[in-house]
């Protein structure tokens, strides 16, 4: 399974704080251009793992790769190949638009010529060539929301990783920003992704929905709802996460 | 349930407590929880006051002195021996008057005192060592006070140092720290822990509530005076047994003086709450624009005589300049209240004032 | 009958930013109702007009019969208040931030201990736990308890679901369910569309203006005839193809399928031949029954 199609492998991956397991072994493989959505109840064990994919933490036991670089021994080369989003932080809202691409660029290391024809065709394919110089902190949701992606994907990474992209956001810029992950899919980027808006699962290729540190369900949206007899996600959500014993 | 409902009886006292009584509670409880907080604003007065007491000291000890005399006399024998016991000096004997020169160079001895014999043409000499000048200038009082009940022909000045005998510099400095301490404690731990419950929301709640603004800033105010009073009551004790400063007589003066500023750093804690939505903002607020002057301009370290005019006049809207002025006048030179009516006034008026505008700001909605 | 929340006219201002304006609208006794729409909507700074923190520029709002800006003391003893945030101690304990709000409401936990007892006898099993190491959903419960524990008439919940897993936010609207068959009224924000059916009524709020206030039933009416399902195995190509046909208004993803608002004219039949000369494999067309996010996307597509 360590194709060179896999973007995403882990074997029996576990966290432990002390006592408590956080992450129990979980075992799970993602496609590269593959958008993976990673489900669970709060403190199912979700931003763990994910600080673990993104080398920000070491595993307890287990293993995995992410875009082909261990895991436990290979962060740097990792943070190398990933862009990261969150809804908490994502851009310096007193920077203009230009300055904050251009900082993350820096940050991802691009080269000066790099960041220009980088910079150029993001600009040019979000349509913000106008919006340059604003202040990121002036320009609406939406706007932010896109450029904090553009931001995240800069540097062209195998993965991006978006943890709640859109929580609090209108339908219609949620919409909007699915509509850029699914053209970052196609052409070749893999997608993982956090949400509680059961009905974005559905737009996902295949779903992990993790209880108690556990994968408790993993397959296509489809497939989840023929197995669990739901008519929708949300439905194949509270069955299978129902049980959970603890919560944080 | 049943596990919580006998705990409901047994808290029951709270319940019947009136509402400003459980804001002083939760208060208490937010100070006691935070351990590492506490524990450091109970020990740093400790620490400051035996680091400047001890440790760190401007006082000039074991100065190393010859004495040079071309004839040996019982006023030569005496000055020596009062040399020789004084814990001020090393006394490093006699020495001839060619050799002084060298010792002070090679920085053997700090200072030389020539006695001369009573028909010489010179008067008695203090040579001192002055690439330190405040040690020079100590030095040389030190040795007139030593030798002038020595020598029947006295120098032509006597100098005499009041209040503070022996010049002891922690003198100087237990107002300087008391000062310091109270808009630390008072000023900074109120404004960040009423910012905290803006950050939070619950500000929000209390407001919401049947709760008035005022008891809400009395519940916020009255744990922190108390604490404050818990660390004024140790600093007094360790500056009378530690120290050795004398209370005697002002102690009480002392103690009003001190409640006064207490209640002046609280009010300036509320104003900084007031101006910053927060906690970092409250903390780098209160420590630049009250910390930094308290320990700069105050008069703690560099005496506001000896400043320029100008800051002179700044260091006039300092509260800590008037209590520290007025602590070294109770405290040290022991002199009665009447005395610092002056600072006493102009710290309650700022009291009032800020006081005043402060419960104003906070019961107004925006 | 007098309305429990009567809003008439209200406007608030931040500097240049115009949170509110003029929002009219009011709530029955016992009702439960909501408010929807997305962050930065004005949706906290009603609330926080309701529960007496601010005042308004212009216009005027009376709950309970009490004036906000006149009557505020009388006001603040009635009414339960669940801000945005976590927003309680977080280095109390579940029992003493529970009496500490009983004490500043001069109320004895015991005797409304029945009204809180189904949303906390689960916290009662650990009393000195601190609030701060609560679960999400567990905070909710306690935030929720210590807002009623002195019996309001008016619940005012703002966003009590924002970053709630499925299953708690699905507990919590039973709770509220359960809180109504006491005869309180709640008004309850949310972001999440797909909660508000719960209502009785709603109230669509976005850019600080009430976009439309009605019964979920009476808001989704007369949508669907103009609303169809799209599916096809590459949705992406698929919804780029729909946008481009003339009689297709609007399109957009909608969980499993795509929604599409159809123009005057619109033919499902021709519309799958024209897919199929674009190049689109597979593709169904059927009628779709038409939910709260269709109007609010409907309201504010022109506006985006």
């Amino acid at each position: 399974m360590n194709g060179n199609d896999t973007a995403i492998s882990v074997n029996e991956l576990t966290k432990k704080f002390g006592e408590f397991t956080a992450v129990d072994h979980i075992t799970f493989s993602v496609r590269k251009g593959e958008i993976f959505g990673f489900l669970g109840a709060n403190g199912a064990g979700k931003t763990t793992a994910m600080r673990m994919l993104c080398g920000l933490s070491y595993p307890t036991s287990g293993s995995g790769t992410v875009a082909g670089f261990d895991i436990a021994s290979q962060g740097e080369q990792i943070k190398r190949r990933i862009g990261y989003m969150s809804q908490k932080f994502s851009l310096y809202g007193d920077l203009t638009v230009e300055q904050n691409l251009r900082l993350f660029s820096t940050i991802y290391g691009l080269s000066d010529a790099e960041i220009k024809s980088r910079m150029a065709a993001v600009m040019e394919e979000l349509d913000m060539s106008g919006m340059a110089r604003s202040r990121v902190k002036s320009l609406p949701v939406g706007w932010r929301q896109k450029l904090a992606f553009a931001a995240a994907t800069i540097h062209n990474p195998d993965i991006v990783f978006l943890d709640e992209p859109t929580g609090g956001v209108d339908p219609v810029t949620r919409r909007r920003f699915w509509e850029l992950i699914y053209r970052a899919s196609s052409r070749g980027m893999t997608v993982f992704v956090t949400t509680h808006y059961l009905d974005e699962a559905e737009y996902c290729n295949r779903i992990s929905i993790m209880v108690d540190g556990r994968i408790a369900a993993l397959d296509s949206p489809a497939a989840l709802k023929q197995k669990f007899h739901a008519e929708t996600m949300d439905a194949v959500f509270r069955i299978v996460a129902q049980d959970a014993q603890r919560s944080e | 349930m049943r596990c919580f409902a006998s705990w409901l009886r047994t808290h029951n006292a709270l319940n019947n407590m009136n509402i400003i009584g459980s804001l002083i509670k939760k208060e208490a409880i937010h100070i006691v929880r935070d351990r590492r907080t506490m524990i450091v604003t109970l020990f740093i007065p400790l620490v400051l006051l035996l680091l400047f007491g001890f440790a760190i000291s401007t006082e000039v000890n074991n100065v190393r002195v010859v004495v040079v005399t071309d004839r040996h006399t019982d006023t030569s024998r005496a000055v020596s021996q009062a040399l020789a016991v004084n814990s001020y000096f090393s006394f490093m004997g006699m020495a001839p008057e060619a050799m002084v020169e060298p010792l002070l160079k090679e920085g053997k001895i700090d200072a030389a005192l020539i006695l001369r014999h009573d028909g010489a043409s010179m008067p008695h000499q203090v040579i001192v060592d002055a690439s330190n000048p405040s040690v020079a200038q100590a030095a040389v009082a030190y040795i007139n006070s030593v030798v002038s009940p020595q020598v029947s022909t006295a120098p032509a000045i006597i100098t005499r140092t009041l209040y503070n005998p022996q010049m002891k510099s922690s003198y100087n400095f237990v107002p300087g720290i008391m000062g310091m301490i109270f808009i630390l404690i008072c000023a900074i731990m109120t404004s960040v822990s009423i910012v905290r419950e803006k950050e939070t929301g619950t500000m929000d709640l209390l407001l919401v509530s049947p709760v008035r603004p005022g008891a809400v800033i009395v519940g916020k105010l009255v744990p922190y005076f108390l604490l404050s009073c818990v660390i004024l009551a140790v600093m007094l004790t360790m500056a009378y047994t530690v120290l050795g400063i004398p209370l005697s007589g002002s102690v009480v003066s002392v103690v009003g003086v001190s409640l006064l500023y207490i209640v002046l750093s609280l009010s300036i804690g509320l104003m900084v709450s007031a101006m910053v939505d927060t906690q970092v903002s409250a903390l780098i607020i209160s420590a630049m624009l009250f910390l930094v002057p308290v320990i700069m301009l105050s008069g703690m370290i560099f005496p506001v005589d000896n400043m320029p005019v100008a800051l002179q006049g700044v260091s006039c809207i300092i509260p800590a300049r008037w209590y520290i002025s007025a602590m070294r006048k109770l405290m040290i030179q022991q002199i009665p209240v009447t005395e610092v009516a002056t600072e006493v006034g102009v710290m309650v008026l700022m009291t009032v004032v800020l006081l005043g505008v402060q419960l104003r700001k906070f019961s107004s909605k925006k | 009958m007098t309305p429990v929340v009567d809003v008439r006219g209200v406007t608030k201002n931040y500097g240049t930013l115009r949170a509110l304006d003029g929002v009219s609208f009011s709530v029955a006794p016992g009702e439960m109702f909501g408010l929807i729409g997305p962050d930065g909507a004005g949706k906290s700074t009603l609330y926080r007009l309701l529960a007496t923190l601010l005042v308004p520029d212009t216009g005027s709002l009376t709950v309970l019969g009490l004036d906000t800006v006149k009557d505020y003391r009388a006001l603040r003893s009635r009414i339960g208040y669940m801000p945005e945030r976590f927003s309680l101690y977080p280095d109390l304990t579940i029992a003493e931030n529970l009496n500490f709000f009983a004490s500043i409401f001069g109320v004895d936990v015991k005797q409304n201990y029945d009204l809180i007892a189904p949303i906390f006898s689960q916290l009662a099993k650990f009393p000195d736990r601190p609030a701060g190491k609560l679960s999400g959903g567990m905070k909710q419960k306690l935030a929720l308890s210590c807002a009623l524990i002195h019996r309001p008439p008016l619940l005012l919940l703002d966003e009590p679901t924002t970053g709630v897993d499925a299953v708690s936010r699905n507990e919590f609207w039973d709770m509220l369910a359960s809180l109504r068959d006491y005869g309180i009224t709640i008004m309850v924000s949310t972001s999440y569309m797909d909660e508000a059916t719960r209502c009785d009524r709603i109230a669509m709020i976005d850019h600080g203006r009430i976009l439309r206030t009605d019964t979920p039933a009476g808001l989704v009416a007369g949508l669907d005839e103009n609303l169809y399902n799209a599916a096809a195995p590459d949705m992406f190509r698929l919804l780029e193809a729909l946008r481009r046909l003339p009689d297709v208004a609007d399109c957009y993803t909608f969980g499993a399928t795509l929604h599409v608002v159809a123009a005057p004219g619109f033919n499902p039949a021709a519309a799958l031949a024209r897919l199929k000369e674009m190049g689109v494999e597979g593709a169904t067309i059927y009628p779709a029954q038409g939910v709260i996010e269709d109007l609010f996307i409907k309201l504010t597509r022109n506006e985006r």
